[in-house]
């Protein structure tokens, strides 16, 4: 802008009134995170059951994975409904739901889900596997609107130019697998077999690699097509503590990651991979924190 | 009928009356406003103006609020007024991460979203809003712009009218005439914080009821 770029015509403004800050924090940080570990474990768990129907080690992860799965969506939904500033009026989603709304849809669904997850571990603990076998693929196929649904509200979030549709779905998707796969990796770094290790180690480091890949783009590039996200954008530039948080998550949640699976592929030697998982885990929600409060940062009006 | 608002940014001469009548009639809590008046300083000293731009809902007729609230306590009157209903608003803030003109605060003693209605109680008794009233140099001009006799209708015909963001297909209800980028561009304006002509005050530490 012109205006104040150079000496003859910068525009200050000199009265306001106060910014409102932070409205969505910590909190919803917190609500990614979990449900992207929360889907994830299914996405991912479904796919190494499928594969290994005949390996007793894999199979034991039942039990196991539709349990994290439930916890997390727990703690999920926990954060949703914590960051209501009328926790208690939670209900009116289901008695009066907006259905343009991405949140309506996404509770609705991830309602559901929890009725299906409760219905698999049931039938895991009475020993019905049938029941758990048939109901795992609409759990799948309900988790991809879980995941996505996040993706919607920033989307519909007009006015925050940096959380574009496209990329926002491809990165809740990345996130889940991203997650889901080292999830599985801790829990069967004692039991599974090297096979399953390196198939879970390519899920986690492709995701790691074209998660970056997004952020470098939107980084690179972003500024060259919008104003406003060149603005907000700043705020991991100009240095501070979004900045290096900025850069501590990617190194965490995808550098870290993508690179100790590299060494582990090529050397068939997986001791790093709880590793490398921890720093997924641990660097996903810097990254989600980060690229959740800038846009915050810009003023509106 | 669909309700408009215009500010004439020629006339306003920065007095703040309307934001004081908006306070009052609404009972805006302290530290939250529906409407406001923004001032930005222009040039280089002694080559200097100050600009006066009133800011409050826009009333889209797209609106990016109506649209993410996840219970409809953020909906169309058929006067296109978009409206709140506090007691069916859960506080997700949706709705203030999707307006693009921030018009929308989490009200600190109801812990509800809540924001400008063009005085909607008023103008279902026949008033004009408190703002409209308040303003000594009749600035503000509110109407009906599906009539074209309206004096609202009018203005827009013998004035150059802008919109806010236009870009965001939101189709702002809320028009005004002699307003520049500086006026309605929030990155046209550099904000130094604690820079302020009459207060100190850079950003809220807390929103709503998150203590």
């Amino acid at each position: 802008m012109i205006e104040h770029s150079i000496p003859a015509t910068q525009a200050v403004v000199t009265l306001d009134v106060a910014l409102p800050g932070i409205v969505w924090g910590w909190i919803i940080t917190m609500n990614m995170w979990a449900k992207s570990i929360g889907t994830g474990v299914l996405f991912v768990g479904f796919y190494l059951l499928k594969k290994y129907h005949s390996d007793e080690k894999i199979q034991a992860i039942k039990m196991p994975l539709v349990m994290i799965s439930i916890i997390f969506i727990h703690i999920f939904l926990l954060f949703t409904v914590l960051d209501l500033h009328q926790m208690f009026r939670f209900w009116h989603i289901f008695f009066y739901p907006h259905w343009t709304s991405a949140i309506t849809v996404g509770a609705w669904i991830v309602t559901i889900l929890v009725g299906v997850l409760f219905i698999m571990a049931g039938a895991k603990y009475f020993n019905r596997d049938s029941i758990y076998d048939s109901f795992f693929p609409l759990a799948v196929i309900l988790a991809i609107p879980v995941t996505l649904y996040t993706a919607g509200i920033m989307a519909e979030s007009t006015a925050r130019e940096l959380w574009q549709m496209p990329t926002e779905m491809v990165q809740m998707t990345l996130s889940a697998t991203l997650v889901g796969s080292a999830t599985l990796l801790l829990i069967g770094n004692n039991s599974f077999s090297d096979e399953a290790k390196r198939d879970l180690a390519i899920v986690m480091g492709l995701s790691a690699f074209v998660a970056f890949l997004l952020y470098m783009g939107e980084y690179i590039f972003g500024s060259m097509k919008a104003e406003e996200v060149g603005a907000v954008l700043q705020a991991v530039k100009e240095g501070g503590a979004y900045s290096s948080m900025f850069w501590v998550g990617q190194t965490l949640a995808y550098l870290v990651p993508a690179f100790l699976v590299f060494l582990s592929v090529t050397n068939k030697s997986y001791g790093t991979m709880p590793l490398a998982s921890v720093s997924a885990l641990a660097g996903l929600w810097l990254v989600k924190h980060v690229w959740l409060i800038i846009p915050q940062l810009l003023p509106m009006s | 009928m669909k309700l408009g608002f215009l500010v004439d940014l020629n006339l306003c001469m920065g007095c703040k009356g309307c934001e004081v009548a908006c306070k009052v009639e609404n009972e805006v809590p302290i530290s939250s406003w529906r409407l406001r008046v923004k001032y930005v300083d222009v040039g280089v000293f002694p080559d200097t103006k100050r600009t006066f731009t009133p800011l409050r809902c826009n009333h889209c007729e797209d609106a990016p609020c109506e649209r993410i609230c996840p219970v409809s306590a953020l909906h169309y009157l058929d006067n296109g007024i978009v409206n709140i209903d506090k007691d069916r608003c859960i506080g997700c803030a949706g709705c203030i991460m999707a307006c693009p003109y921030g018009a929308i605060y989490m009200d600190p003693e109801t812990n509800t979203a809540d924001k400008c209605t063009y005085c909607a109680h008023r103008v279902s008794s026949g008033l004009m809003p408190s703002c409209v009233v308040a303003c000594p140099v009749e600035a503000n001009i509110f109407g009906d712009t599906e009539d074209v006799t309206s004096g609202i209708s009018q203005y827009i015909m013998s004035h150059n009218i802008k919109v806010r963001k236009p870009e965001k297909g939101t189709f702002p209800k809320h028009y005004y005439v002699g307003g520049g980028e500086i006026n309605l561009n929030p990155l046209a304006s550099v904000r130094k914080e604690g820079h302020q002509l009459f207060n100190n005050i850079t950003h809220l530490k807390f929103i709503g009821g998150h203590h």
